[in-house]
């Protein structure tokens, strides 16, 4: 083997204020994981079936059972299904910070000089970014099975950005449960177990007087229903009543607790 | 790099003591490398060498002791630690959706580089582990032996002065496992202070300037190669022989060191005391007695005998239990 000079050459640190490197390796942790998107599609695509699917079959198969009152079912159901699908992507941050403890490069970057939230809130805004396709993915299936909105402009607005709140909400404390799981599996069906009851027992899919009295009472104070409703009344037109309050309510404040939480967790965690 | 502590030892720590829980895993190690020196960490899974090499790169706080890399504190200045070390895992820790050439780029960024600085070492980099070819490729089409170079190119993208090498070259075929070796001797040759963990006698006698054998999270023997050897006993010279009466009549003519013999197995074994000279004496000595040599070998202390001779109990069976909680 030929001397090779591995040394020979030289580099200069920069130096920056620590908030400057923040910013810097939250890019390179948003761009590492957006990346992973872009060359994993089939995940993508997996993500949107499975609300595809129950969007199909609540409307063809339960729809004609359920009295929405004055809207369709078609437009009634939108919004739950638009909510359950932002659930579901903001939980890849679980998934894939699970996928990071078990390939061990979870160390690499701890043992470098960068900031701890740099990677969680990579794989955060990547959900942000993966929750932006398939919400126009489902978006444009909805349309399909008769999905009529009434929006205008600043209502489509508002929609974009109470989905993105909710997945930055949701995202968070998914951290905290990918950084909790001992195993890939764990991860995979945490964020199931935690979010299929939720979108069931709230107003996704019926109208909540149809619920029994103990179910009912836990399904108009989740967040959930709040941000669906709001979602509905901003699509559809449905009444808001408070709901908008309370949806914003909700997710800032589990971004307030959760986001320093996951980061103290993520600093004391020791990865296998 | 931050500017650079005069010390002498580029790794210094003294009575480092960690429990998981109950089981105590690092139990009072010290531990000095003296710039550009190679030191290696022999022990079975579960000596406490991973264990050891995540408190030195600050990626777990040790419960008791204090440890200075290039000078810095391992608790008190962890990012000044960190911008001195380069950290290579057992397993490879590679991002397998970027390619080669991405996964450097982003260590360039993570290591505080300028970007100039980055695309530059990036591509040096590329060159020297031989990777330019595979370098647009995600890294999940790379063979283990090219992953490992990898890793091992992450690490010295900012060129830190302390290389931590854990388990180099486990699980790499013999022909990337000696690339590997190569490599890491040309690193040594240029003044880096390397620490790296392995479970084979070979690897470290091979690759290190001094040899540190751990078990149960104490220093059970350190020193040079040969200090070991001398310690441990020699190289062993072996011979059978195909029916007793041979094997009565070589007892007389073979003399040796430390000589032991089998009857059931008609073998003799002497103390070795280097090589072909040796063996062909004592081989001419039996032929002129017409005695019949079955077999002949040669055998070098294992890490197996070196537990054996050190701690009196064998290096493969450990408890699980510590192997786990003590990381792999």
């Amino acid at each position: 083997m030929d001397k090779k000079k591995f040394y020979s050459s030289s580099v200069k640190p920069e130096k920056h204020s620590n908030l400057f490197w923040l910013a810097v390796h939250s890019w390179e942790m948003t761009k590492r994981s957006i990346t992973h998107i872009i060359r994993s599609l089939d995940q993508l695509l997996s993500l949107v079936l499975f609300p595809i699917m129950f969007m199909l079959l609540n409307r063809y198969v339960f729809g004609g059972a359920i009295d929405t009152g004055n809207v369709s079912y078609a437009n009634y159901l939108f919004a739950g299904i638009l909510v359950q699908t932002l659930a579901f992507g903001a939980n890849y941050t679980t998934i894939n910070l699970a996928v990071d403890m078990k390939e061990g490069i979870i160390d690499r970057f701890k043992s470098l000089p960068m900031a701890g939230s740099a990677l969680l809130i990579g794989h955060i805004t990547a959900d942000l970014f993966r929750n932006i396709i398939s919400g126009i993915i489902i978006i444009l299936v909805g349309f399909l099975v008769g999905f009529r909105p009434n929006a205008d402009f600043g209502e489509w607005t508002a929609v974009f950005g109470l989905a993105m709140l909710f997945t930055l909400a949701i995202s968070w404390l998914s951290a905290i449960l990918g950084l909790m799981v001992k195993s890939l599996e764990a991860a995979q069906w945490v964020g199931f177990v935690v979010i299929f009851p939720l979108t069931f027992i709230s107003s996704a899919f019926v109208p909540l007087h149809t619920l029994p009295a103990g179910l009912r009472a836990f399904a108009e104070n989740q967040p959930l229903t709040h941000v669906i409703d709001t979602m509905r009344s901003l699509l559809v037109g449905t009444p808001l009543d408070n709901s908008g309050y309370l949806a914003v309510i909700w997710c800032v404040g589990i971004i307030v607790i959760s986001a320093p939480l996951a980061t103290r967790m993520y600093r004391r965690r020791t990865p296998r | 790099m931050t500017k650079e502590v005069k010390t002498d030892y580029a790794i210094d720590a003294r009575g480092i003591k960690k429990s998981f829980g109950k089981v105590r895993v690092l139990d009072g190690i010290d531990l000095k490398v003296r710039r550009g020196t190679i030191l290696a960490l022999l022990g079975p899974n579960g000596a406490g060498k991973t264990t050891t090499v995540r408190i030195l790169s600050t990626l777990l706080p040790a419960d008791e002791g204090q440890a200075t890399i290039n000078g810095y504190d391992v608790e008190s200045q962890s990012d000044e630690v960190r911008a001195s070390i380069g950290l290579t895992g057992q397993f490879a820790a590679v991002d397998e959706y970027l390619s080669g050439e991405e996964n450097l780029l982003m260590m360039g960024r993570l290591y505080r580089l300028s970007t100039s600085d980055s695309k530059r070492r990036t591509l040096e980099l590329l060159e020297q582990f031989d990777l330019v070819e595979a370098g647009k490729r995600p890294v999940r089409t790379y063979s283990g032996g090219m992953r490992r170079r990898l890793d091992l190119a992450m690490s010295l993208i900012a060129l830190p002065p302390i290389i931590f090498l854990d388990e180099p070259t486990t699980g790499l075929d013999p022909r990337s496992r000696l690339a590997m070796w190569g490599l890491i001797k040309q690193l040594a040759a240029q003044g880096v202070t390397i620490l790296l963990t392995t479970q084979t006698m070979d690897e470290a006698d091979y690759l290190a300037d001094r040899i540190m054998v751990i078990d149960n999270g104490k220093v059970i023997a350190e020193g040079t190669a040969n200090d070991l050897k001398t310690k441990i006993g020699s190289d062993r010279l072996d011979f059978t022989f195909g029916n007793k009466s041979d094997f009565d009549k070589a007892l007389k003519i073979i003399n040796g060191d430390n000589l032991q013999s089998n009857q059931e197995s008609r073998l003799i074994s002497i103390a070795s005391k280097g090589g072909a000279r040796q063996a062909r004496e004592l081989l001419q000595r039996l032929e002129d007695a017409k005695i019949e040599v079955d077999t002949i070998s040669l055998h070098r202390p294992a890490l197996d005998d070196v537990f054996l001779t050190l701690t009196g109990h064998s290096a493969v069976q450990e408890s699980d239990d510590s192997s786990q909680k003590g990381g792999k």
